[in-house]
């Protein structure tokens, strides 16, 4: 089964140099806003999967490719790290 | 920096690790099956079910679960190994050889394109999923396939990194020109020969 | 921001052993030295990389244990066909290393200021942050009420138990027992469900906070009974475990 968000907090900081498991992401399929830490998130396979709990499309994709991370983020239409978290 | 050891930790030994002399570089045995996706399990009722071959948007033949099940098929045993590094050895899986399929359409591609339920697809080269390569496997260890392994039908092609045996496979798009498929957009190696460690792209 | 201690960027950096409980049979809490931790808060998690003298790696996350301001603690279950759990829970000794980085995770995170009442939900080693904010809310002085629904196998599966325990009087933390009861056990047996959770969830109306932390089914089967006690979604916040 999937995790979420928090499973992958250090990796979102070395992608984006900053905490971001609160960050408000709108998904650009079905615009649910929520943040980063309420995903679905695929682990353990070629890459990391990260996906919209509403409606299961992705958001984003980030394989490891000799020692880089390779970022896809064409699944999130907004990405709002200074909103609070509650 | 270099990274301080911890003493006394060490890789876990697995069963079959002797016999590594049969494994591909940087593989290790493993004794579970582990279940690795993109995303959920989907849950195709097998009334609903189809394998389609399509080319250029059409679809040039269908078989629904029945008329699938009526198609010739084997049982095979293969080793299977999984780019994160695990190989599982003696794996026995029963499904119909994909050229059996590719025979009742009568095109010559020299790339088909596995399209799953949920989106996944993966590209292969026609000539890899010829004869003994390739199978649409409906079976494992002797019951039908479990969902969480890519049931009710996966591909099965042994002699690639794992990625490649697409699961809940639905169908092949044939092409004439080679496309990356999923993994193979984000950096995975376009081929995947686990004996020449093609992992990544540019291996 | 006073509080938080989130760092923009993230580097390894060698931890000590300094010392090792047996909280279970299986569970241990490891406490570290670190030479530059620059705080954390209740909630929050660390990764953890242990390289092997072959240069072998492996990397896994794990909740901190303690409160902001107490020592960096983590509290490892021994995963049976596990790598790096049954080397943290029985090989590891004072005086070892490893590399750590955090802290992490700014969602799942409770500070007084966030007020209450707290409902805290776990399952098994899910237990590890909320025992983190419990401990933190009992340093603050926070009067914010609290309860802790607890979900274990059996009693001796418990981890903190003596701990928790006290806290009666100052936060109401219950146990659901789901495998084994001692004899004469009156509380709670079985899956949490509805009919428990009628018996321990603040209502809706009093504005809870709700932590849910264990493994994915736990987690999704209990936030989904929140909300349909009108739990508010942004008000329940999960964190959901699963074996490496």
């Amino acid at each position: 089964m999937a995790l979420d968000g928090n499973a992958i907090g250090g990796l979102l900081t070395e992608i984006f140099a900053a905490e971001m498991t609160s960050a408000q992401a709108t998904c650009a399929t079905c615009g649910a806003v929520r943040p980063l830490a309420d995903t679905l998130v695929y682990l353990r396979g070629p890459g990391t999967v990260v996906r919209c709990r509403q409606c299961t499309s992705i958001l984003m994709v980030i394989s490891r490719v000799r020692g880089f991370n390779c970022v896809d983020l064409s699944g999130i239409s907004t990405l709002d790290a200074t909103a609070p978290s509650a | 920096m270099t990274s301080p050891v911890s003493r006394g930790f060490h890789r876990l030994s697995r069963p079959g690790d002797a016999r590594a002399g049969q494994l591909p570089p940087g593989q290790h045995t493993t004794a579970d099956f582990p279940v690795l996706s993109a995303g959920p399990t989907p849950h195709t009722p097998l009334q609903e079910w189809t394998f389609s071959i399509r080319e250029g948007g059409a679809t040039l033949r269908t078989w629904t679960w029945s008329e699938f099940m009526e198609m010739p098929a084997e049982t095979v045993t293969v080793d299977i190994h999984c780019v994160t590094r695990w190989s599982k050895l003696g794996t026995v899986w029963r499904g119909v050889p994909v050229p059996a399929l590719l025979d009742q359409v009568a095109h010559d591609p020299s790339y088909v394109m596995a399209f799953s339920d949920g989106g996944y697809t993966t590209n292969l080269p026609a000539r890899d999923v010829t004869g003994g390569q390739a199978w649409v496997a409906y079976g494992y260890d002797g019951q039908p396939l479990p969902p969480e392994h890519g049931g009710p039908a996966r591909l099965l092609v042994p002699h690639l990194y794992f990625w490649k045996s697409a699961k809940w496979i639905r169908g092949l798009d044939l092409l004439d020109h080679d496309q990356p498929g999923f993994w193979e957009n984000y950096g995975y190696n376009n081929y995947g020969d686990p004996w020449r460690e093609q992992r990544y792209a540019g291996d | 921001m006073a509080g938080t201690a989130v760092r923009g960027r993230l580097t390894w950096q060698t931890a000590t052993v300094a010392s090792v409980a047996d909280e279970t049979d299986t569970v241990r809490t490891i406490t570290l030295d670190l030479l530059d931790w620059p705080g954390h808060q209740a909630g929050q998690h660390l990764d953890v990389r242990l390289t092997a003298e072959d240069g072998y790696a492996a990397e896994r996350s794990y909740s901190i244990a303690s409160a902001a301001g107490e020592p960096v603690a983590i509290t490892v279950e021994r995963l049976e066909d596990g790598e790096v759990s049954p080397y943290l829970t029985q090989e590891l000794r004072p005086g070892d290393q490893m590399e750590i980085r955090g802290p992490i995770g700014n969602w799942f995170t409770w500070e007084p200021g966030d007020g209450g009442p707290l409902l805290l939900i776990a399952g098994g080693s899910g237990v590890v942050p909320l025992r983190a904010i419990l401990r933190h809310r009992q340093r603050a002085g926070s009067t914010a009420p609290a309860r802790l629904l607890y979900s274990s196998r059996s009693l001796e599966d418990v981890i903190y138990r003596h701990e928790l325990d006290q806290y009666r009087g100052s936060a109401d933390v219950r146990y659901t027992l789901t495998r084994r009861q001692p004899p004469g056990w009156g509380g709670f047996t079985g899956r949490v469900d509805d009919a428990m959770l009628t018996r321990i969830a603040w209502p809706a109306s009093q504005r809870p906070l709700a932590f849910i932390c264990g493994p994915t089914q736990f987690v999704e089967a209990v936030a989904g009974l929140l909300v349909a006690r009108h739990y508010p979604e942004n008000r329940v916040k999960t964190e959901r475990f699963g074996g490496a």
